[in-house]
Order: structure tokens, then C-alpha cells, then sequence
């Protein structure tokens, strides 16, 4: 797809400048424009939008393993004996 | 991430700068009350870039050990959690710089195929999520964040997960905020890549 003027690999292409509000005016005028036209990209801006929010989930639940709310007692004895060490 | 540690603070400590104060003095209870409040966090964010081994251990006491070194440069205007969590971040930097690398897939396996007429190659329905329980997806994204190469892995943790900006996250690799900007755009891509087909054939838990 040529969508005035943008295929869909520049699409693709420019994506992240897009959401992070970086493209020029003229850039983002086609971009706009080809997201109007072309639903399979329609599909991969939302389908990459989703792979960040996963990414910025992946860590962050309550009770979910690898983020120890407690500290390890054998972590903390270990950094301070270190620490004294360094006097 | 900055926001994830950011909670800790001074246990029998007025606040933050009393506590700042102590470990400036030289005051056993301050350093272990600044380990005590952080270690369980910063231990998170080693574990993130280096996986649930000794390293990641490792990185969290030489973290402390700088910070310990450190603190007369701890400018007051800056929360000590950020401050902190640049130290594990650049310790956890340091061990992955130093060990010895995995056999790494080329990212551009990873990347969306494009037809000469720039058409993508494959367009299949993606949507994620959809067959899998919370905690399944998370540890689905984890393995799949795990299968990127490891400079690609790497600034999409410190950008996304720790959310780190592209200049911090440049001057930290040692590359301009272009290549950050790109391999993050690169990874980003590569991981939807990854999730699609493990995600639509359900069940899948690598």
C-alpha cells in the first residue's frame, strides 16, 4: 500500500516517532492520511501499542514472582559486612 | 523503575534528608536503614537486566557500595529512590558488559517481513491476551523480552520497563540517542513479533 505517499514499511518505519509526537507536520499529515487507508496497519499500530503495554506489565504485579517486596536478610548482611569492610 | 522504588524512606528517620544527613555522618543504623529500605527494590531492577542469579546479587551490593562512596555528591533536589536506581542500573550494566555473552538470534529475524511493493509480508490477526491468564501473559512476556538480543533487550527494559529517557539511556550504553531510539523501535517490533504466534496458538509457555 502507497497511501499518499507512505508504504507501509515507512509506516511502520515511523511509528514510534509518531506516538512519541516527533514526526513533522508534513510527516504526520501523511501518516494520518495512510492510517485512514490502510486497515492492516490500522492493525499493526494497535497490535504495537499493546506489545509496550505488555512490556510495562510484565513486571509490575503484586504477588507475581521476581519483584521481592521482602529483602533478603542474606542480601542486607551481605551489603553492610562489605560496607564495613570499606572503612 | 524510579516510580517502583520510589516509596522507601526513612524509617527511623525524620525523612529523606535526615536520612541523607546520617549516611553523610558515617551512621551505622543510616546505611542499614538505606539497605533495609532498598535492597528489596533494587534487587527487582538487577534481576530485571540480569536474570535471578548470583549477578543480579552481586550488582545490588556494589550499587550500595557506590552509593555508599557516593553520597556527598547526592545532589538534595533529586529523590534518593531515582538516584538509587541509576546506581543498579549502571552496576547492572557493568556485569552485563563483563559476562560472557549468550549466542544471540539476529534481530532482523525478528523484524517484520516487507514485500517489494512494501506491503508486510504476513498479516495475521494478532491479539494477545486473549486465551491467557494475567500472571501466564506476564511471564509469556518475560520469556519473550529474554529472547531478544541482548543490546536490543537492554534498552527496551531501560526505556519501557525502567522508563529511563533516551538520553540517560544513551549516555549510560555509550551511544547516541539515534541508536537508542532505533534499537528500542527495533525491539519493540521484534517483540510483537515474538508474541504473536506464541500468544494465538494459546497456551503456549516457553
Amino acid at each position: 500500500m502507497t497511501a499518499h505517499g507512505l508504504t507501509c514499511r515507512e509506516f511502520i518505519d515511523f511509528i514510534m516517532a509518531w506516538l512519541d509526537g516527533e514526526l513533522d507536520s508534513e510527516t504526520r499529515r501523511c501518516f494520518a492520511e495512510h492510517l485512514e487507508l490502510c486497515p492492516d496497519c490500522v492493525d499493526y499500530l494497535e497490535s504495537y501499542r499493546r506489545t509496550v503495554e505488555l512490556g510495562k506489565a510484565a513486571w509490575d504485579a503484586p504477588g507475581d514472582a521476581p519483584v521481592p517486596e521482602e529483602v533478603p536478610e542474606r542480601l542486607v548482611q551481605a551489603v553492610l559486612a562489605a560496607r564495613r569492610r570499606m572503612r | 523503575m524510579a516510580a517502583r522504588i520510589a516509596s522507601a524512606g526513612g524509617g527511623g528517620f525524620a525523612d529523606e534528608a535526615a536520612l541523607v544527613a546520617a549516611l553523610r555522618a558515617g551512621r551505622e543504623d543510616a546505611y542499614e536503614q538505606l539497605v533495609r529500605s532498598y535492597a528489596g527494590r533494587l534487587l527487582a531492577v538487577a534481576r530485571r537486566l540480569l536474570g535471578e542469579g548470583e549477578d543480579a546479587h552481586d550488582a545490588v551490593q556494589e550499587a550500595f557500595l557506590s552509593a555508599f562512596r557516593s553520597i556527598d555528591g547526592f545532589q538534595g533536589n533529586a529523590r534518593l529512590s531515582t538516584w538509587l536506581h541509576r546506581i543498579v542500573v549502571n552496576a547492572a550494566l557493568m556485569r552485563l558488559r563483563t559476562r560472557r555473552r549468550k549466542p544471540e538470534e539476529p534481530i532482523d529475524a525478528l523484524l517484520p517481513g516487507f514485500l517489494p511493493d512494501g506491503h508486510r509480508e504476513e498479516r495475521r490477526p494478532w491479539q494477545p491476551g486473549a486465551a491467557l491468564e494475567r500472571r501466564e501473559q506476564r511471564q509469556l512476556v518475560r520469556a519473550a523480552i529474554d529472547r531478544l538480543p541482548d543490546s536490543y533487550r537492554t534498552v527496551l527494559l531501560l526505556r519501557d520497563i525502567e522508563e529511563l529517557d533516551t538520553a540517560e539511556v544513551a549516555e549510560m550504553l555509550g551511544v547516541s540517542p539515534a541508536v537508542v531510539k532505533t534499537r528500542l523501535h527495533r525491539a519493540r517490533q521484534a517483540l510483537r513479533e515474538i508474541l504473536a504466534p506464541l500468544v494465538r496458538e494459546g497456551a503456549a509457555t516457553p
